[in-house]
């Protein structure tokens, strides 16, 4: 915590205040925001105007190449070692789908946990210091990125919009 | 459903109440478990030192009460997926409450259902042969074999309920994390892995939720058909069938449901949390019970009713044999614990009564164990050649194990029940209406 101040956080009670505040600072010219708050809601992510998660793509990715590496694996292991078992064709699709299908649901979800923790950018091992414990329990916070200047603009702001208490953040 | 009257302070406090350091009965508990589970250690042993001969198993009947575990178990397993993933994609709310007891259930009853396979294999040290890798002179798995299907099915529904299970948990332990201190703070905050809930963690996390449910979903449904096939691709009478696959799904989720309120009713009381589990929770999970039961009475007519169409003698003398033959008793049993008596749910007064609902999931318990055990004996015990024919005797050694399992599986919950919220903390506030000041100058 030395000197530099980067922004203010407003601590919010009540959840229409906070999309109010969010629609005015972006009303004013604020781009730079950041929501805390302990449940999700769809509203503020829209109030914000954010994009879609790119997680699914990740998702995506990942189960096609579970599908892929489940059907290589057991086509080109049964290709190089033909031993026939059971009467069956070498190459037996029907039971090969089985460890292909399996496989793509692994995939995908390892993708998942991937395209969740590049994207969120987890695990973080410290903790921000705009932060407060009850953004986690029953308050909102507003996390107003600003120049030393802009300060006194956007803690009245957040102030006008409602927020029971405006601090100031240092890094 | 009940709408909760509560607000975002009060859940937390409620919850996080579970948590408080246990009273002595949570020890007793824990010790009876781990007793059991040492009784289970000591009869692996000597399975290890004498090898498989301890067991009661012997020609013909090979499989018995060990896989008879694993399909109960892995069954057990089903309904926390049906509750946390499907019914989060139908966007059903009761399910908030309940779901991440339900999730314990599955990984802990998977972690249960892995033992037997291992266990079962007579060497357990070469359990690694299973997985997928160039063995000597390039020989790989035959990747044409149910058992090896098992594998992977099995080992992907671990690792995916495991994964959906710590994300679901990661918001709340930052709950806990931030209402602790000392070292359970540097606990919990670890496992919290830096959680703050701003709107980008939101955004990604609510999109990898919807993403694993989507996944799990299938995936529950692959499984016991897998497990299933490791019966159903056999020739064996009894077991080669078409229905199998559903059946044995219908089934697991059947158990497990079951399984769920067995154990949500004492958690509810000893937790106080009337207010978050309600009767109306029990009673849709009566409702899905009475579902499930109705598709498992209609597979046992429908098996019934082929093997005699068919006209095939072989399918047929198994039918009869186990209505009627040595494990008739088990069959009984199981035909009236698993459709008979699930379908009192139909009476309100019934399916609102705790005492009935926890009297009547035991015993579907019970009665889906038979099933298995049904499935798995009669028709190994009875094949086509009289002279295999035979009985199987348990020994004190499958008994242990067996005992050991539900006391490894009850030694998890147990654990769970004082170190995680058993009532996701993120999820019920989800289900409030945010608080609102209205008026004034918003």
């Amino acid at each position: 915590m030395s000197g530099q101040v980067i922004g203010a956080v407003g601590h919010f009670d009540h959840f229409d205040r906070l999309l109010k505040a969010i629609r005015v600072l972006r009303a004013s010219g604020y781009d730079n925001l950041r929501v805390a708050s302990p449940v999700p809601r769809h509203e503020f992510e829209e109030a914000l105007g954010r994009r879609e998660s790119p997680v699914r793509v990740f998702t995506l990715v990942g189960a096609i190449l579970g599908g892929t590496i489940g059907l290589g694996l057991t086509i080109n292991t049964s290709i190089g070692y033909p031993l026939i078992t059971g009467g069956k064709p070498i190459i037996s699709m029907p039971t090969f789908i089985v460890i292909a299908f399996e496989l793509t649901i692994l995939f995908g979800a390892i993708g998942t946990l991937l395209g969740l923790l590049v994207n969120a950018r987890f695990p973080r091992l410290r903790i921000g210091p705009a932060f407060d414990p009850r953004f986690c329990q029953d308050q909102f916070g507003l996390f107003v990125y600003c120049t030393q200047e802009q300060l006194e603009t956007t803690s009245n702001i957040l102030q006008t919009a409602g927020a029971v208490e405006v601090r100031h953040v240092e890094e | 459903m009940a709408e909760y009257q509560l607000n975002y302070a009060q859940v937390d406090r409620d919850l996080l109440k579970t948590m408080e350091p246990p009273g002595r009965i949570w020890y007793i508990l824990l010790a009876i478990a781990m007793a059991f589970v040492a009784l289970m250690g000591f009869a692996l042993a000597n399975q290890f030192r004498y090898g498989m001969g301890v067991w009661g198993l012997t020609h013909p009947t090979m499989w018995a009460i060990d896989i008879t575990n694993f399909v109960f178990w892995v069954g057990i397993a089903h309904s926390g997926t049906l509750i946390s993933a499907v019914l989060f994609l139908f966007r059903v709310r009761w399910r908030a409450s309940i779901y991440r007891t339900a999730e314990a259930v599955t990984v802990f009853a998977l972690m249960t259902a892995g033992l037997f396979p291992i266990i079962h294999l007579g060497r357990p040290w070469y359990f690694y042969w299973l997985l997928p890798y160039q063995q000597v002179g390039g020989l790989w798995p035959n990747f044409r074999s149910p058992l090896i299907w098992d594998v992977f099915a099995v080992l992907t529904y671990m690792l995916v309920s495991m994964v959906f299970f710590f994300t679901g948990l990661v918001p709340d332990l930052a709950v806990v994390r931030d209402q602790s201190k000392g070292w359970r703070r540097r606990i919990y905050g670890f496992l919290a892995q830096g959680w703050q809930g701003t709107d980008r963690q939101w955004r990604h996390y609510t999109s990898a939720y919807l993403f694993l449910a989507a996944l799990a979903t299938p995936l529950v449904i692959s499984v016991h058909s897998v497990v299933s096939w490791d019966f159903a691709m056999s020739v064996v009478p009894g077991w080669h069938s078409t229905i199998f696959a559903p059946y044995f799904v219908a089934g697991a989720i059947h158990s497990g449901l079951a399984m769920v309120i067995t154990l949500l009713i004492p958690l509810r009381r000893i937790f106080r949390l009337d207010a978050y589990i309600t009767q109306s929770h029990l009673e849709n999970l009566a409702k899905l019970i009475v579902l499930t039961g109705l598709i498992v009475g209609y597979s046992y007519l429908t098996e019934f009713f082929i093997a005699w169409y068919s006209s095939n003698q072989f399918e047929w003398e198994v039918f009869r044999y186990r209505a009627v033959g040595d494990y008739a008793w088990i069959f009984w049993i199981m035909v009236v614990c698993n459709t008979l008596i699930p379908l009192l749910f139909f009476v309100k007064k019934i399916r609102t009564s705790t005492p009935w609902l926890v009297g009547i999931s035991v015993l579907i318990n019970v009665g889906m164990w038979f099933e298995r055990f049904n499935i798995i004996v009669t028709s190994l015990a009875r094949d086509y050649d009289p002279y295999t024919w035979g009985i199987y005797k348990p020994t004190w050694v499958d008994l242990s194990i067996t005992a050991g399992s539900f006391a490894w599986f009850f030694l998890w919950f147990l654990l769970f029940a004082k170190l995680l919220p058993v009532v996701s903390i993120v999820e019920v506030k989800e289900q409030l209406p945010p608080p609102v000041k209205g008026g004034g100058n918003s």
